[in-house]
């Protein structure tokens, strides 16, 4: 099922009546989810990511704007007419059932034509089980399972209805990291096997980016940038979206174009023809630099860390707008530990031009 | 744990608490039990010396006490009639309160005045309500001044005006009226109980069963009971122990003769009977208070024992 959303717009009342300041907690968003994939909301804390899930799920009604299940317009629709599953940030199980009564209690809310006969509802149950591997858990409470077990009872439960629309509200931030990664790969699994367009929550860019479709990038309420994980990264829209991709983070540095040459202080670092001579800010990934004896950027190398298959190099350079750049290089390079300076050379495909005032990307 | 040699020190700062608990609770139970077993026990003849029979005297005579059996099963029957009433009520206006946002904090507040009230004076409130005043009634040539209150309005509806609580009235009547009484008195501190543990539950919840379409019936059934269990097994224990203690509401209707005139002690309870005793036959007063003390054990204990098959977290 495709969904879309056509100028959604939720706007808080101030809880201080004095100083009457709204919160627009998502500002006129426009885009479309393609059917059966899997996407990830993405953005810092506050950026109204989980108040656009809670819109699609129909628990908050919008200020403005329409919501789209296909050609149906569910706007107006409440949470159970519109056909979802939501799994909660902290599953919200009951604590009073066990997991099978937990699956079924959705099944046993149908009422009239749709009302299923008791085996049927049973046999539902235990598929939506099988399909997140608990059915050997189903005679247990809540209590009684680990973090990992809990999650997958609550993702069962939203299955179980056959949703037209799975949504996921940060899935992953009530595990441990090993089961994170494990639940991850799960979550995808899962939703590949069933074909249910799915609209996850985060706000870890690596999770986003690992397992979805397409991720959709905001900030403050507004739509940043939306795409496929490798295109957001590999072209970024703005600052923000650069520096909220990728670990390590990309590295920041204030620079200037002059007759088509970039210069970081004194140092004219890469070629970048097609661009006015002005100041700029400039991001730099950790991959984008390569060791090189004779290379044009000079840092001052503070420390070297091995990490086996490649190498950290962290470094200080006069321009950084941060206070160490590290960069991510290949293991056959050898760098000492004991040289005073490090020179690299730019991969140009990793290096971002943004305005300084805008923050908006510029192209070369 | 504390050190043993600094150990003194923790029993000079609980001695306040355990002098006072010493003196005000466990020494008033022992003399309780101890004067439940000498037979004939009284002040008078203790002070001159006399010593008395050890035995369980008291307690046969307790039994065998002609109304006992009569206060027995007031006291029961008062318990099983509003316990459960005011419970049920209870959990419906909490319910009701919490769902409304405008004037919750003034309603809770109606709700909880008659906790702070005294009990007597609203008894004597409830009592000009049912009572009749006059003469003659049940008389073809009646006088009656009022009716009270509620038979005025049965009568507005068409009604015949009941007795409730005068000379002739019926022990249902009286029943009745002590039923109203006790659960409308019972009813604030279970509202605040429930309350609180309604605003305690997660609203998310609440949230995945409204995902999951559920019904307002079954919401209540299927999910505010029992994640309300705990608050529920707490105001049916308090209250079934109340219960076996009801006397004040008593006097707050009918007065200390515990009944309606001509008809006195018809309504007695356990505890009623214990202070009745409790100057002249002491012995017995003890026996009786241990006897009572056994029933609400054995009644707290089953409530447990119910309410841990049905608490599932």
């Amino acid at each position: 099922m495709k969904v879309v959303l056509q100028n959604l717009t939720k706007i808080f009342p101030s809880r201080n009546k004095k100083s009457g300041e709204e919160v627009v907690a998502v500002n006129d968003f426009t885009f479309e989810i393609p059917d059966g994939k899997l996407i990830g909301l993405l953005g810092p804390s506050g950026c109204g990511k989980s108040t656009t899930l809670y819109m699609i799920s129909g628990l908050q009604k919008p200020t403005g704007g329409k919501i789209f299940f296909g050609d149906d317009d569910v706007t107006e629709l409440s949470p159970e007419n519109r056909g979802i599953g939501l799994v909660f940030q902290n599953y919200a199980l009951y604590p009073h059932m066990t997991v099978k009564q937990n699956i079924l209690f959705p099944l046993q809310n149908l009422k009239g034509a749709d009302k299923l006969p008791k085996d049927v509802m049973l046999e539902r149950a235990y598929e939506a089980a099988r399909l997140v591997q608990i059915d050997e858990l189903m005679d247990r409470k809540p209590s009684e399972l680990s973090g990992g077990q809990q999650q997958r009872v609550a993702i069962a439960r939203a299955l179980v209805k056959m949703p037209r629309v799975l949504l996921l509200d940060e899935p992953l931030s009530n595990l441990d990291a090993r089961l994170r990664l494990q639940t991850r790969e799960e979550i995808r699994r899962i939703q590949k096997e069933t074909g249910i367009t799915t609209i996850f929550v985060t706000h870890d860019q690596e999770e986003a980016m690992s397992i979805s479709d397409m991720i959709v990038v905001m900030k403050l309420g507004v739509l940043q940038q939306i795409g496929k994980p490798q295109d957001v990264y590999d072209d970024p829209a703005n600052l923000f979206v650069a520096k909220f991709l990728g670990t390590p983070p990309i590295n920041v540095f204030s620079g200037e174009v002059k007759g088509g040459k970039l210069y970081l202080g004194e140092q004219a670092v890469l070629d970048v023809a097609g661009v006015d001579d002005r100041k700029v800010t400039v991001g730099i990934r950790p991959e984008g630099f390569v060791p090189d004896a004779n290379g044009p950027m000079i840092c001052d190398l503070s420390n070297v860390e091995i990490m086996g298959r490649d190498v950290s190099v962290v470094s200080k350079h006069a321009a950084s707008l941060n206070p160490q750049i590290r960069s991510i290089v290949d293991a056959d390079c050898r760098i000492s530990v004991g040289d005073a300076t490090v020179r690299f050379t730019l991969k140009p495909h990793k290096v971002f031009l943004f305005d300084t005032e805008t923050e908006e990307r510029i192209r070369f | 744990m504390v050190d043993s040699k600094k150990s003194w020190k923790a029993w000079l700062y609980l001695s306040p608490a355990i002098v006072l608990l010493l003196i005000f609770t466990a020494w008033p139970i022992f003399n309780t039990i101890r004067m439940s077993l000498l037979e004939g026990y009284n002040a008078m003849s203790a002070v001159s010396g006399v010593k008395f029979n050890f035995g369980f005297k008291n307690f046969v005579d307790v039994i065998n006490y002609g109304d006992f059996l009569t206060y027995l099963w007031n006291t029961i029957l008062l318990c099983f009639l509003t316990v459960p009433l005011s419970t049920l009520l209870a959990l419906i206006i909490a319910v009701c309160l919490n769902a409304i946002k405008p004037f919750q904090r003034l309603l809770q507040t109606i709700f909880f005045l008659p906790y702070v009230t005294n009990s007597i004076a609203i008894g004597m409130v409830f009592a000009a309500m049912f009572n009749m005043v006059g003469n003659n009634f049940g008389d073809p040539n009646e006088l009656v001044i009022t009716a009270g209150i509620i038979n005025n309005v049965i009568e507005f509806f068409g009604g015949e005006r009941i007795n409730w609580i005068n000379v002739g009235s019926s022990y249902a009547a009286n029943m009745f009226v002590m039923t109203v009484y006790i659960v409308w008195n019972a009813l604030p501190f279970k509202i605040l109980v429930l309350l609180g543990g309604l605003q305690s539950v997660n609203k998310q919840y609440y949230e995945a069963a409204k995902v999951d379409g559920t019904s307002r019936l079954r919401t209540f059934t299927r999910i505010t009971v029992p994640l309300l269990s705990p608050m529920i097994t707490y105001v049916v224990i308090t209250g079934f122990i109340g219960g076996f203690k009801e006397y004040s509401s008593i006097v707050g209707i009918f007065g200390a003769k515990m009944g309606p005139t001509g008809d006195p002690d018809r309504l007695n309870t356990m505890v009623g009977y214990i202070y009745k005793s409790l100057s002249l036959q002491p012995g017995r007063a003890s026996a009786a208070a241990l006897i009572l003390f056994a029933i609400i054990f054995v009644v707290t204990l089953l409530n447990l024992y119910i309410s841990k098959k049905n608490t599932h977290y």
